[in-house]
């Protein structure tokens, strides 16, 4: 591999170089008059060959910063530093070149396929746009990563994707997204939409391509079970901010904001003598338009004081590795470090 | 809220004497297509009890809606093929057309949908969709159904419903539109509310406040549940009885106790193991089940979990296993060689253990524990 020594090399890299370095990334929306931020200042980063888990309940920003990553959605204020490039200063062609090494999957498997095309056809694309390839290497291509996802390439290359099911769908824009031989995938909620069972599999499949094309992942979920599965660190998103940032065992072990605590306790064990002393959060999210003041979490909190509407926690280091937003954390943790 | 004044179907009457709320007897759902007939419900037979929850879970495919849409009686006009009987509350729901159903439906047996953005009428505010049911069942007056509209959208907790009341459903959330759905299920405080996949698609804490919403009226009320599922996380603690489907059939029912802990059908215990756990550790690899249902149009000989089955013998090819007992009576299993105590009875399991299972990974799925090891 010493001969072609590019910036993706996984030989040369270092296993913590940081592929992904998101600062203090703010998107705004238009509402009527007023503006709302979906994401609301949010800093991360993600090392080479990691799987990065965001997860949150709907609304609180975690799809719009993973479409802001692609750039499908334009940061507001911000940078998303990938190798070295801030993506929000990238236009035109050198913006859709860099796109290629950063694919997308999609929640919805089968409205993100064209229902009009054949699966071959609908595969080989990123190469056709990019003008890859011999039609003969192109199929050959397209061969091997149907196999890859486990699609039969003979049965099912001319079919279209109305006649396959929602996990086989999913398949289809996974074989479709690594056809650009991507180093960053952002998975958002790919799994949410299948049956437990299918979405076993989807979940090993990821497991095993990410082995085999060293990839690295950013996996948007809202349940935290699956989230904690695939991912080697988890951060987690409430209203526009990130309110804790762990390892995934660590996270579960020792969740230390309120809001994680309250998101491991809403999922459902397949055991009955589960003893649920889930405090199921009372009310939902708040709208963005209008943001409670200090702590955004405050106003379904237990555990809020006054100091929680009057001063906003910011995100710090509870652990090595284990960040949280929270001036009276939760768990393991907390002894000691409370009110600091 | 137990004031019925206008129609009158008798049904308390019938119904309040010993036995089952809802018996469901040898039930066959097929659909004329194209392609052959499609045998979505294959011989299904079941009853549920006055004021418990019965857990239906299987995959997409099984025939768990096309059951729930049968019971209801809510099964498009043409190209059906049904057989079998329906009893609820003393009467043959089978045998009765549209409009004697329609005085059943909502009164005395609801069902609360998926997808609430889609049940719901998008141009009629919910308070109208609610008060439509309480004006047809219950012959109350705008004013007084107005009012009941607004205590029960209290009931399931939306905050100032005085005002949401007049609300369409598109200015709610998925999980306010679902809390109305429920209303509107409850609202002529029925014996019997079928909710199918009522949480799937909301978030994990929404879930969990709307499956707690819905125990809590259930006790309430006194009301019998049927909750339809792919997940058998969802009825693991709120289910009395859980039957699993697979392929239109019945392949295991048993007290939810008894289903997790003492599980007898290797499908069972593949849906089980595929759900991912909190307990363990991150980036262990699920035990999924290969493979996919079968199609219904021309299902496999034998059992018809046989091609997915790593226990699978010659015997499960060739000859379809009866729904039998072992010891507890309450406990069916359709399965030759049951599990026992997570070990499959069939011969040849001791050379093969999971072989589409992980090869890097140790632990073999099928002899782990049934009862998860949460510190909870």
């Amino acid at each position: 591999m010493s001969n072609a020594p590019t910036v993706t090399d996984p030989d040369t890299a270092n296993a913590d170089e940081i592929v992904l370095d998101v600062r203090n990334l703010v998107v705004e929306f238009k509402s009527g008059r007023q503006r709302v931020q979906a994401v609301s200042g949010v800093t991360f980063q993600v090392r080479r060959g990691e799987t990065l888990g965001l997860v949150g309940e709907s609304g609180c920003g975690k799809s719009t910063t993973g479409r802001t990553l692609v750039q499908v959605q334009p940061a507001t204020s911000g940078a998303i530093d990938y190798q070295g490039q801030d993506l929000t200063l990238l236009k035109g062609r050198k913006l859709r070149q860099m796109r290629t090494k950063i694919q997308m999957i999609f929640q919805d498997p089968i409205s993100s396929l064209n229902p009009r095309r054949r699966i071959k056809d609908i595969v080989a694309e990123p190469l056709v746009i990019w003008r890859k390839g011999t039609k003969e290497e192109r199929t050959a291509k397209v061969r091997e990563m149907l196999e890859a996802v486990g699609i039969d390439p003979d049965a099912a290359g001319d079919r279209r994707p109305g006649e396959f099911s929602g996990g086989q769908c999913q398949r289809i824009s996974i074989a479709r997204a690594l056809m650009a031989e991507p180093d960053l995938l952002i998975c958002d909620e790919p799994v949410s939409a299948l049956d437990v069972s299918v979405q076993a599999q989807i979940l090993n499949l990821l497991a095993d391509l990410k082995a085999k094309f060293q990839l690295t992942m950013v996996f948007i979920a809202h349940d935290l079970a699956v989230v904690k599965n695939v991912s080697d660190r988890v951060a987690v998103m409430y209203l526009g901010k990130l309110v804790e940032v762990a390892g995934s065992d660590d996270l579960y072990r020792e969740a230390a904001h309120p809001y994680t605590e309250a998101l491991l306790a809403s999922i459902p064990e397949p055991d009955p003598d589960h003893i649920s002393d889930h405090k199921a959060l009372t009310g939902e999210l708040p709208s963005p338009l209008n943001p409670p003041s200090g702590c955004r979490f405050r106003t379904r909190c237990p555990y809020a004081q006054d100091r929680c509407a009057s001063e906003e926690p910011l995100l710090r280091e509870l652990a090595p590795g284990h960040q949280v937003a929270c001036h009276f954390p939760v768990g393991p943790l907390a002894s000691g470090s409370a009110s600091v | 809220m137990a004031r019925r004044t206008k129609k009158t179907l008798e049904f308390k009457d019938v119904g309040t004497g010993s036995g089952p709320l809802l018996v469901v007897d040898d039930l066959h759902t097929a659909f004329r297509t194209g392609r052959g007939t499609v045998r979505a419900v294959d011989g299904v037979s079941f009853e549920v009890e006055e004021g418990k929850t019965l857990g239906i879970v299987g995959e997409s495919g099984s025939g768990k809606t096309v059951l729930s849409r049968s019971i209801m009686g809510l099964l498009p006009p043409r190209d059906v093929v049904r057989s079998g009987t329906v009893h609820f509350g003393g009467h043959e729901l089978t045998a009765m057309d549209e409009s004697q159903l329609r005085e059943v439906w909502g009164a005395e047996l609801s069902m609360i949908f998926q997808d609430p953005m889609t049940a719901l009428n998008p141009v009629k505010r919910i308070g109208v969709q609610i008060a439509e049911s309480l004006a047809l069942h219950m012959g109350m007056d705008k004013k007084e159904s107005r009012s009941t509209a607004v205590e029960l959208l209290r009931s399931v907790g939306i905050p100032s419903p005085e005002e949401r009341v007049r609300w369409y459903p598109f200015q709610l959330s998925g999980g306010m539109r679902q809390r109305v759905m429920i209303a509107i299920a409850l609202a002529c405080a029925p014996r019997l509310v079928l909710a199918d996949e009522p949480t799937t698609g909301l978030d994990v804490t929404v879930q969990a406040q709307i499956l707690d919403l819905l125990a809590d009226l259930q006790r309430e009320r006194h009301m019998a549940v049927i909750l339809v599922t792919h997940d058998l996380g969802v009825v693991a603690t709120r289910a009395d009885d859980i039957i699993v489907m697979y392929a239109g059939k019945i392949v295991e029912r048993a007290p939810t106790r008894t289903l997790f802990n003492d599980t007898k059908m290797p499908y069972t215990r593949a849906l089980m193991d595929s759900i991912p756990r909190l307990s363990d550790p991150s980036g262990a690899r699920l035990d999924a089940i290969a493979g996919r249902p079968p199609d219904l149009v021309n299902p496999p000989t034998g059992c018809r979990f046989a091609p997915r089955c790593q226990y699978a013998q010659d015997k499960c090819r060739q000859s379809e296993p009866p729904l039998r007992t072992v010891g507890s009576p309450d406990h069916l299993f359709a399965c030759w060689y049951p599990l026992v105590d997570g070990v499959s009875t069939a011969p040849a399991v001791a050379v093969t253990v999971g072989p589409t299972n992980n090869p890097t990974a140790g632990s073999p799925s099928a002899a782990a524990p049934s009862t998860g090891e949460n510190d909870g």
